[in-house]
């Protein structure tokens, strides 16, 4: 008897590690990566006559050393979990939305204008309990608009959805250049910026502790990361999304409206995107300013990418690319190296998580996992 | 290239310098207002013109490239910085200083097309993400280095820009050059005339050379290709080289033919466009040489508005404003890609890794 017991052991333990390589495997490259970055990231430091450790020193202190570190890593993360779950959403439905960064400046300027001109409009001031979700709702359907067109105009005309999206980046960055140092300019006499006046009281939605700047949208950006899992995994909807993305011609037999879910990814993923627009604006900044959006659409990119399009993984990578930049200021107080060495990292972050096969080579992980389709080129 | 769309092409053109001639034609000859047009079309087309024929190669090798924004960014700084440290540093003559720059831009262009080589074809990354990744890592890299190298205090300029040795000098075409009114049409800096040049010469490679029906045959079926002896990867790895080199040529346009001067992200979606006027030209030189003079065309109006912009009427006044001109490129993107002026074929094994 005992011998049996003695013989299965091995074996039980081996299968319980091949059921775990998968989730290890999907753990262990991104990290991987973030290494890899890291090392890569200190040669350049020391290439232009930095020292490395003091600076990846600052970089930790100021992303986690204190109670106010860690409440900014926070609000950094804030719009890129957002702008995150929009990229991840549309990978699931087998679309590259490199639209977010107009998306997100339009749900900004909306939830703007909503926040400090609907009031004069209306006459009256809103209290916090009306104003606050118009606001919100307000960016929401700006972003809803940007993503949907160049999904209606796939779906519908077949025009590649990644050469539209980045052409509506454009088309946006130049309207709110247009609004912002036109029609919707802060007024005051002092102000030479190109921003909106402050929004109304009303519209601002508070921070959680006194004295400190994370505020609810945080916890709303949790919230959202969650009902985004629970959309994709439990949900018609979901599943019709990923379907769509996985195998259209499957999905088509199977009965799902492939050209509808395509608008429909493509408008929840401008949601997500506006929202992180629309977060900034009303949690944080109270007005929107030109150029603050600049970049996040290309991090969101990043990020869904080294969050395997999980909601949960983009979660964790939102707050590391959080840190980085919120920690980085720190870094370059006390090291004199640039913020933009972030970038770099960043950008090498990138192109380990895409070409995981690096990663793997250099440490020598056998295991593959299924490669998942996650764009296609001009035909469809 | 089929007749509707060289009729749309036309007359999108002829749109765009009527609108101008309506504007500033009280004030200046017709004719004069024509040819500056077109010569600023010439002009502005080339980082698309050159961008569209990397397209071309790329893809017609069956590698999808939309890195070539970040391409034409890399070698942009890069020419730039290599120009300025030539003439700066190491006391080289302004001439010869640019023709290096554009030697390194190049050069540059030709790295990053090995690496989406690496990325798509050894790795068999896949290839939109491969292409994003080098648009991100450009961005991260020109952006650092760019803040290092000139705005650091210890930097080796001292912490200021230094004074760039200018740009390019117009070269004027003999003979054509000398006609009267249009003559200006033939005074071209050397980097527009060239992608002219590679226009005509991709064109003939493309389709009339064993290397041409080679690149042309891995981008349609690799399989048949590998069959019959060529080898895939090889022709795939060479034609994104090529490809690379020819975009950082057009990046080279943009700080030492345009511009002396460098900025942040001033590729500022060139790269897409040139992408979309690759589709539009039907993956084929001359197409994409048309397309990417639709754009210019577009982009001479933004010029000319500006120019103009105190003769524009009341009732235009939206044009105007610079940020509404400006959306103009972009919609003509969207417009055309709809596909309502026909539809274009993609190469058929455009951005599928070959798997033996």
């Amino acid at each position: 008897m005992s011998t049996s017991v003695e013989k299965t052991a091995p074996e039980t333990t081996f299968k319980v590690l091949e059921k775990l390589r998968p989730a290890t495997n999907a753990v262990l490259v991104p990290l991987l990566a973030v290494f890899t970055a890291l090392v890569i990231g200190a040669l350049v430091i020391t290439a232009v006559g930095g020292d490395p450790i003091a600076a990846y020193k600052g970089l930790f202190e100021g992303a986690f050393g204190s109670a106010k570190a860690l409440s900014e890593t926070t609000v950094w993360a804030t719009p890129y979990i957002f702008a995150g779950l929009a990229v991840a959403l549309a990978f699931k439905g087998g679309l590259f939305n490199i639209g977010a960064e107009g998306q997100l400046a339009l749900g900004a300027v909306a939830a703007a204008w909503v926040g400090y001109a609907l009031p004069d409009v209306l006459g009256v001031t809103l209290p916090a309990v009306v104003h606050i979700p118009l606001a919100v709702g307000a960016g929401m359907l700006a972003g809803a608009i940007w993503g949907a067109i160049p999904g209606w105009l796939k779906a519908r005309m077949g025009g590649h959805e990644v050469i539209n999206t980045i052409m509506m980046n454009y088309i946006a960055l130049n309207m709110t250049s247009f609004l912002l140092n036109g029609p919707m300019k802060d007024p005051s006499p002092l102000n030479v910026v190109a921003r909106t006046p402050n929004i109304a009281e009303g519209a601002r939605i508070p921070p959680i502790f006194p004295g400190f700047r994370l505020h609810w949208g945080f916890i709303l950006a949790l919230v959202v990361a969650g009902v985004v899992w629970w959309v994709l995994q439990k949900t018609t909807l979901g599943f019709e999304i990923r379907t769509a993305g996985a195998n259209p011609n499957a999905g088509r037999y199977a009965g799902v409206n492939v050209p509808r879910t395509i608008v429909v990814t493509m408008m929840l993923s401008g949601i997500l995107a506006g929202l992180a627009g629309t977060i900034e604006v009303t949690a944080l900044n109270y007005r929107h300013e030109l150029g603050f959006s600049v970049g996040y659409g290309f991090d969101a990119i990043a990020i869904a990418l080294l969050g395997k399009t999980h909601p949960l993984g983009v979660v964790l990578a939102s707050l590391l690319w959080g840190a980085m930049r919120n920690g980085a200021t720190r870094m370059q107080f006390l090291t004199q190296i640039p913020v933009d060495v972030i970038s770099v990292i960043q950008a090498l972050i990138l192109l380990f998580v895409a070409a995981d096969a690096i990663i793997r080579w250099i440490y020598h992980i056998r295991a593959r996992e299924e490669r998942v389709v996650l764009t296609r080129g001009w035909g469809g | 290239m089929e007749w509707r769309r060289l009729g749309f092409i036309a007359l999108i053109i002829l749109i765009l310098i009527g609108v101008v001639v309506m504007i500033g034609g009280g004030e200046i000859a017709p004719s004069v207002i024509v040819v500056s047009m077109i010569a600023t079309t010439i002009a502005v087309a080339t980082p698309l013109t050159l961008g569209a024929l990397c397209g071309v190669y790329c893809e017609r090798a069956g590698v999808v490239n939309i890195g070539i924004e970040g391409m034409m960014l890399a070698s942009a700084f890069f020419g730039w910085f290599a120009a300025i440290y030539l003439n700066t540093i190491l006391g080289m003559a302004p001439m010869p200083s640019l023709i290096m720059g554009v030697v390194a831009a190049i050069l540059t262009g030709g790295l990053a097309g090995l690496l989406h080589a690496v990325l798509s074809v050894t790795y068999k990354v896949d290839q939109i993400i491969g292409g994003t990744v080098i648009n991100i890592l450009a961005i991260g890299v020109t952006g650092f280095l760019n803040r290092q190298l000139f705005f650091e205090k210890g930097s080796i300029f001292g912490g200021q820009v230094p004074h760039a040795p200018g740009v390019l000098p117009r070269i004027r075409i003999p003979l054509l050059a000398d006609i009267p009114t249009v003559g200006r049409i033939f005074e071209q800096q050397p980097i527009a005339v060239s992608a002219i040049v590679l226009v005509l010469v991709t064109h003939f490679i493309l389709f009339y050379t064993r290397w041409g029906l080679r690149t042309r045959s891995v981008g349609e079926h690799p399989r048949a290709a590998d069959t019959v002896g060529i080898n895939v990867a090889r022709m795939r790895y060479a034609n994104v080289i090529i490809g690379g080199l020819i975009a950082g040529l057009g990046g080279a346009y943009f700080t030492l033919e345009s511009v002396p001067s460098f900025e942040p992200l001033m590729t500022n979606g060139r790269g897409f466009i040139a992408l979309a006027a690759m589709i539009f030209g039907n993956w084929a030189p001359f197409g994409a040489w048309a397309s990417a003079l639709v754009f210019g065309a577009a982009q001479a109006l933004q010029i000319n508005l500006q120019f103009f912009r105190e003769q524009i009427p009341s009732q235009w006044a939206f044009l105007q404003q610079a940020y509404i001109v400006g959306l103009v490129p972009y919609l003509l993107t969207m417009l055309i890609l709809t596909g309502i002026i026909g539809k274009t074929t993609p190469p058929a094994a455009d951005g599928v890794p070959y798997e033996k």
